[in-house]
């Protein structure tokens, strides 16, 4: 296995860099060889500039993939967006000679060529198939005694030909990740719906997009979870931020955010302000109490 | 549009029975891959209420990519300049400074308070923001979502 690059994207360093501090200091404490993929740039978002032109979206794609492939490096996404537009980019580049001979002549002018030698991989699936939930869970210092709504978000399942996770209907790699550090993944009806933020929707139409996270805030607040825990920033800022949007028109949900990093890292023993939940925009004291009651108990074998 | 493989399309509707989008908009898929074999749709607002978020697409009994179809048909508007102002601000963040969600100083200010020094990304390096600039500019990008 290739050493990894970290690819970050916008949304984490520039809006929930809370995110990218538990990353770090979870890949760290794995042991894992990797260190951060330098002069990258937006992934570029799949809803809006994969909607506008291929040819740019796969280019500017390829600048990232190459930047990694002359480090030797495989890529590793902590975002189903830049996930899901590197991993695509790649298949495609390596599948489709024109397109392949089309984005290199661009990248020619950055003295750049793409070659195809590099994997993109997303912290789930990666821990999932490389560590492996039984193993991860040996590793836990504070097992976390919560109930939590898993959302695996839309591009990290789909599409399921390209993600090669398995099915996309009742996934279960995810659910075991989050089991691994002693929580306990609460299921709840619409599971695999859509947060709503996808597609261009959430930056041109915020309120229709905020409908389809009404929905699975509803169908999460009846399932009685301590937390929301999912692997995609845009899926954190839709439901973190949507919550103090929706707040205003009179719906309160108070349902902390955690992204999966964010989780492992607090069952690492990493305090919660360590892995930056004092960053989110809901914010809840009972949350937070009863992380600091988990974390103060000896749990070490007697 | 051209595209042969929604020709195959028998209209049953699980695309739109498993939209998570048209439960609560106009957004009808059935109707774009009937309507897009006939007629431009260009206008159609439709097209953008789309998550992508590939329900549609895997669950179609004729295994056909709605969701790239739907992305088809937007590159087709965009390209007769079909743009949502909202979109058209990303785009220019990413023209400007290769970052769909910009860095701001408030977050600069925040990661400084956790540690973390500047991102190594392109807005720390000017040479690898430029070469991302000649990228757009090279793929005619900048023309495309000009207003």
């Amino acid at each position: 296995m290739k050493d990894l690059s970290l690819f970050l994207g916008c949304v984490i360093p520039n809006r929930y860099p809370g995110i990218e501090k538990a990353t770090r200091l979870i890949l760290d404490r794995l042991g894992l060889k990797w260190s951060e993929l330098k002069e990258a740039s937006c992934c570029p978002a799949p809803g809006i500039f994969r909607s506008f032109d291929k040819v740019t979206w796969l280019t500017i794609a390829s600048r990232n993939i190459v930047l990694a492939e002359e480090n030797n490096t495989d890529i590793l996404t902590v975002c189903n967006g830049c996930f899901s537009s590197l991993m695509d980019a790649n298949n495609i580049l390596k599948n489709d000679a024109a397109l392949r001979n089309e984005v290199n002549l661009h990248l020619k002018k950055i003295n750049k060529e793409y070659k195809g030698t590099i994997e993109v991989r997303h912290i789930i699936e990666f821990l999932s198939k490389e560590i492996g939930a039984k193993n991860l869970n040996k590793l836990i210092e504070k097992p976390l005694v919560l109930r939590v709504a898993v959302h695996y978000g839309c591009h990290l399942l789909k599409p399921t030909k390209e993600r090669k996770v398995g099915g996309a209907e009742c996934p279960v790699f995810f659910d075991e990740l989050v089991e691994a550090t002693g929580a306990v993944s609460v299921p709840y009806e619409g599971k695999t719906s859509c947060c709503g933020a996808g597609g261009g929707v959430r930056s041109a139409m915020l309120e229709t997009s905020f409908k389809m996270t009404e929905y699975k805030l509803d169908r999460i607040k009846k399932a009685g979870v301590d937390c929301i825990v999912e692997a995609c920033p845009f899926c954190h800022l839709q439901y973190d931020g949507g919550q103090v949007e929706l707040a205003k028109a009179g719906k309160t949900y108070n349902i902390p955010v955690v992204h999966y990093s964010q989780l492992l890292g607090l069952a690492f023993g990493y305090t919660p302000e360590e892995v930056g939940l004092h960053l989110n925009a809901v914010r809840s004291p009972e949350f937070e109490d009863k992380i600091a009651k988990i974390q103060k108990k000896d749990t070490s074998v007697k | 549009m051209k595209n042969s493989e929604i020709l195959s399309c028998f209209q049953c509707g699980t695309c739109t029975g498993s939209c998570p989008s048209g439960k609560y908009t106009s957004l009808n898929v059935r109707r774009i891959v009937k309507d897009s074999i006939k007629k431009d749709i260009s206008d159609q607002c439709d097209l953008w209420m789309c998550t992508t978020c590939y329900n549609c697409q895997e669950r179609c009994p004729r295994g056909i990519k709605v969701t790239d179809a739907i992305l088809s048909l937007r590159a087709e508007a965009v390209k007769k300049g079909r743009i949502l102002p909202a979109h058209r601000v990303v785009c220019k963040f990413l023209i400007e400074v290769g970052h769909a969600v910009p860095i701001d100083d408030i977050h600069i200010a925040i990661r400084e308070k956790i540690g973390l020094s500047q991102p190594e990304t392109v807005s720390k390096y000017p040479k690898a923001l430029n070469d991302v600039k000649i990228l757009l500019e090279s793929c005619g990008f900048n023309e495309l979502v000009k207003e």
